[in-house]
């Protein structure tokens, strides 16, 4: 059995893994005073649909857990137990432990025993605080099976509103469930099952109640099986569902339902159908529609919602014993929506980022060209060429529309880096002992996925920041008349060509006063009449931390340097703002794309050179008084006080200038890492946004530039590696002096 | 037997490859013609503008815009010191892929591409020419033609043509 399964454990792992990151967002998402019952509902089907998946496969130890967290949650969610923060904790921790032993049958690293056992412990004490019924050896032995039927029995449990100690005599007494025995018409695609999994499916089942193999003889693609069972037909989806492609299942009631069943007039027979990716039907109307499949799956869910509302309402109005099977219909027909939500989102295909890039180039030529095109096309008479401009004009429409199309490929919502954030604070914060809130706010800014990946770990670093040295301490928040819990919002917005994060805190903002006394300590140029901007900066200095507040939490990692450094390495930059004692802002704005930089085209003689923006400080027209020579060789410029050394591009690329005197030409402050320098070029040209290209993949590294580019002539510009230049003239100014 | 001796003697010089028969492309540098393989060949094209690249020597013209690549050129006349550097409509740039790197040469004119066998194919002799001749295949003969054919990837990859990162400073 076991080299068959193999094929299956994939899907399984990739399915495990949905659900318990699932699992997570919705743990995060509780509210503990008052739980949505939807959320604990969708935890609890996590953990059963794990527990399904594990027992089918003899993953026993992941089952096992989840049959102490399921049973735990099922209480929950029928209100016998209220919900507090330490099983919120539990429940996280035991999803940790999960994942661990899922990556342990992956086959990288293993779940360490003493924490599954420490988690076992944990649930069970909650569990037991309350005065269940279980004991936890019983807990343990049960295997998968027992614990279905004690899942139908608690299915009914559900229909019936029952006091706790009612209800865990319920569970305790099976003994009214085979009045609830269904029989199902079970059918499904078996051309790629192997015999073995076959046997092994049929054995499951077996186990589950009676089962008849209806499957006509000879006939090799669809299998037809009856089962005649106690448990709910959720369960027997479930523990099929791994073994067969659920696109192909199809699991009906064959047999009468009790005719007193009010459910019986409004749902006749409820069909549960999983075809191709559409949404389950139920009831003839959406039968109806599944049938025509060439419609957009957005037609058939409204119909899909009219017919199925009809079934929560009157399971909810008829109050009395359900049949297990009909009550499961309306969780089930609901889980396998999101099934197929699923399905439809991962209708995507895997490209390989150069093919992209490489389409993403010929876009650009083609826009180039075609402006091109339409520049000469201004200058024909519009009369005699009506025709060829029309077209031209429809050719620029659709170059836009293509290269747009294009750029939106490479586009991930930052809700995949925000994602992660709330598990972050949470933990951080309570280790802390902090109470905080995590808002995000616009999650669907959409940016470069090379972006995505690198914007993480300064982001976390941020946030971790904030949570240590911003947010206070509940007592210290209440006694400044704050909420004893700290927000920190995450907000991603669209500005411009650029993508803004910011990450805000409502804490104890930063404090001037000591950042300055610290920068003095380590002599940093500062001066009591620097602004707020320029204070806060400092803050990004290598090595810069009020040595004071230094924690494990924000200790460790990158510093707050490294974080500037990253960001400015993606072509971003960084600002504070910070109010003292209300709290402190840092905005992130970043290019939309690593492709793309925002840069100043500059003129030396006849080339283009394009300036990063991010690195540019000011330009000016210095006076001739202003510049100094320093024993006749370096250059420096006076600005506000400040001697910059002076770097003529024509000097460096050997050019000749147009203009040759600096006080004639200009000059532009570059700031690249700390160091200042002032470049000297004939003429400011423009500001662009440009496509970064790769000098290196056809010719080397050439010192002082960083890249390429082509400009809207299809010319093709340098662009200059500011933090090189500027670093090389402090060296050289060194030598000098 | 003059078969095999020449294809021996190709072979000892250069362990590019089978070269039984090759397709060359033809092109001058003032009066010498020159060939090189045609598959290494993606496309020729006029001189266009060029942007000059900083400190490169003065053979490496400096980069074009191919179709969204950036193509560095080198004139292969002030490298070998052949004809006059001059640029005008008849000037043509052959752009050669070379195992994926882009490089565009200027020659004086392209004239033909031939079938070589390796009958036609001698080896060149031991004399200090402007290319190495490590870098030179074997002269072809055609008619009363005299054709150089040089490993291009070989040369365009030497150390002496600085056009690759290990050779830059």
């Amino acid at each position: 059995m076991s080299t068959d399964l193999e094929q299956f454990y994939e899907i399984f792992f990739e399915e495990a893994g949905e659900l318990l990151a699932e699992m997570e967002t919705r743990l995060l998402r509780l509210d503990i005073l008052s739980p949505d019952p939807e959320d604990l509902n969708a935890i609890f089907r996590v953990a059963h649909s794990i527990k399904g998946g594990a027992g089918t496969f003899g993953f026993t130890d992941m089952a096992e857990l989840t049959h102490v967290l399921e049973s735990l949650l099922d209480r929950l969610r029928r209100n016998e137990l209220e919900l507090r923060a330490e099983m919120v904790d539990a429940f996280l921790h035991a999803r940790d432990v999960l994942k661990h032993q899922l990556d342990g049958h992956k086959g990288n690293g293993s779940a360490d025993p003493a924490e599954v056992e420490a988690v076992n412990r944990k649930l069970k004490e909650l569990e037991r605080d309350t005065g269940s019924s279980h004991t936890p050896s019983e807990c343990l032995s049960e295997t998968i099976e027992s614990a279905s039927v004690e899942e139908s029995a608690s299915a009914v449990g559900a229909a019936v509103p029952v006091a706790v100690a009612e209800l865990s005599v319920a569970v305790a007494q099976p003994v009214s469930v085979p009045e609830n025995a269904a029989t199902y018409r079970i059918e499904f695609d078996c051309t790629n099952l192997a015999r073995p999994v076959m046997e092994k499916l049929l054995a499951d089942l077996s186990r589950q109640g009676q089962l008849k193999n209806l499957t006509e003889p000879g006939n090799e693609t669809v299998c037809t099986l009856q089962l005649s069972t106690q448990i709910s037909e959720e369960d027997v989806w479930e523990s099929l569902a791994f073994l067969v492609d659920p696109t192909s299942l199809s699991i009906e009631i064959a047999g009468k339902i009790a005719d007193d069943s009010p459910l019986a007039a409004v749902v006749p027979e409820p069909v549960i159908e999983c075809e191709q990716k559409h949404p389950p039907a139920i009831d003839q109307t959406a039968a109806t529609v599944v049938e025509v499949q060439e419609e957009k799956e957005e037609t058939i869910t409204p119909v899909l919602s009219n017919a199925a509302s009809p079934v929560p309402v009157s399971l909810v109005s008829s109050g009395a014993k359900q049949p297990a099977g009909a009550t499961a219909g309306a969780p089930r027909s609901k889980s396998s929506a999101e099934q197929s939500s699923a399905n439809s989102e991962s209708s995507s295909i895997r490209v390989s980022v150069e093919k992209v890039d490489q389409m993403i180039n010929l876009v650009g030529e083609l826009v180039i060209t075609q402006a091109m095109l339409a520049q000469t096309a201004s200058q024909i008479d519009p009369v005699i060429f009506e025709k060829l401009l029309n077209g031209l004009n429809q050719l620029e429409r659709n170059t836009r529309d293509l290269q747009e199309a294009v750029m939106s490929i490479r586009m991930m919502p930052i809700s995949f880096v925000f994602s992660r954030f709330p598990r972050v604070v949470r933990d951080v914060a309570s280790k802390l002992g902090k109470q905080v809130d995590l808002k995000t706010v616009g999650e669907g800014t959409e940016l470069d996925k090379g972006l995505i990946e690198k914007i993480t770990d300064p982001l976390t670093h941020l946030i971790r920041n904030s949570l240590d040295h911003g947010i206070e301490t509940p007592e210290k928040r209440r006694e400044l008349g704050k909420p004893a819990r700290g927000t920190i919002t995450l907000r991603a917005s669209h500005q411009g060509g650029s993508v803004i994060i910011e990450v805000a805190d409502d804490g104890g903002g930063l404090n001037r006063e000591k950042i300055l006394a610290k920068a003095q300590s380590r002599s940093l140029p500062v001066n009591e009449n620097m602004t707020d901007q320029e204070v806060w900066m400092l803050i990004f200095e290598a090595g810069f931390s009020t040595a004071d507040v230094v924690t494990d939490v924000s200790g460790r990692g990158v510093g707050m340097d490294v974080v500037k450094r990253n960001i400015e390495g993606l072509g971003g930059r960084v600002e504070i703002d910070s109010i003292t004692g209300q709290g402190t802002r840092i905005s992130i704005r970043l290019p939309l794309t690593l492709a793309i930089l925002d840069g100043l085209s500059v003129a030396v003689g006849d080339q283009m050179f394009i300036i990063p923006l991010t690195y540019i400080t000011e330009s000016l027209k210095p006076a001739a008084e202003d510049i100094r020579t320093i024993q006749g060789q370096g250059r420096v410029v006076q600005v506000r006080g400040e001697y910059l050394p002076v770097i003529a591009l024509h000097e460096i690329f050997n050019l000749e200038p147009t203009v040759k005197n600096i006080h004639e030409g200009i000059l532009v402050i570059l700031d690249a890492e700390g160091s200042k320098a002032a470049m000297f070029v004939d003429t400011l040209v423009g500001q662009h946004q440009v496509v970064i290209k790769s000098l290196e993949s056809n010719y080397r590294r050439v010192a002082g530039v960083s890249g390429a580019t082509i400009m809207g002539d299809g010319s093709v510009a340098l662009i200059l590696d500011a933090v090189g230049l500027v670093n090389v003239t402090k060296q050289r100014m060194i030598h000098a002096a | 037997m003059l078969l095999t001796q020449a294809a021996a003697a190709g072979e000892s010089l250069n362990p590019v490859g089978n070269l039984a028969s090759s397709e060359f492309l033809i092109f001058r540098l003032g009066k010498e013609e020159y060939g090189i393989e045609i598959l290494k060949v993606q496309e020729i094209r006029g001189y266009d503008a060029i942007t000059r690249i900083a400190n490169a020597p003065e053979f490496i013209k400096g980069v074009i815009n191919l179709r969204g690549v950036i193509v560095p050129i080198v004139d292969m006349r002030i490298k070998f010191n052949l004809g006059e550097a001059l640029y005008d409509q008849f000037t043509v740039v052959i752009i050669l892929n070379l195992s994926g790197r882009v490089i565009g040469i200027v020659v004086d004119g392209v004239s033909d591409v031939i079938n070589l066998d390796t009958e036609h194919l001698r080896p060149a002799p031991e004399f200090g020419g402007v290319i190495d001749t490590e870098y030179i295949i074997g002269l072809g003969t055609m008619e009363e033609r005299m054709l150089i054919l040089v490993d291009i990837e070989k040369l365009m990859s030497s150390s002496e043509m600085g056009l690759l990162e290990q050779t830059g400073k």
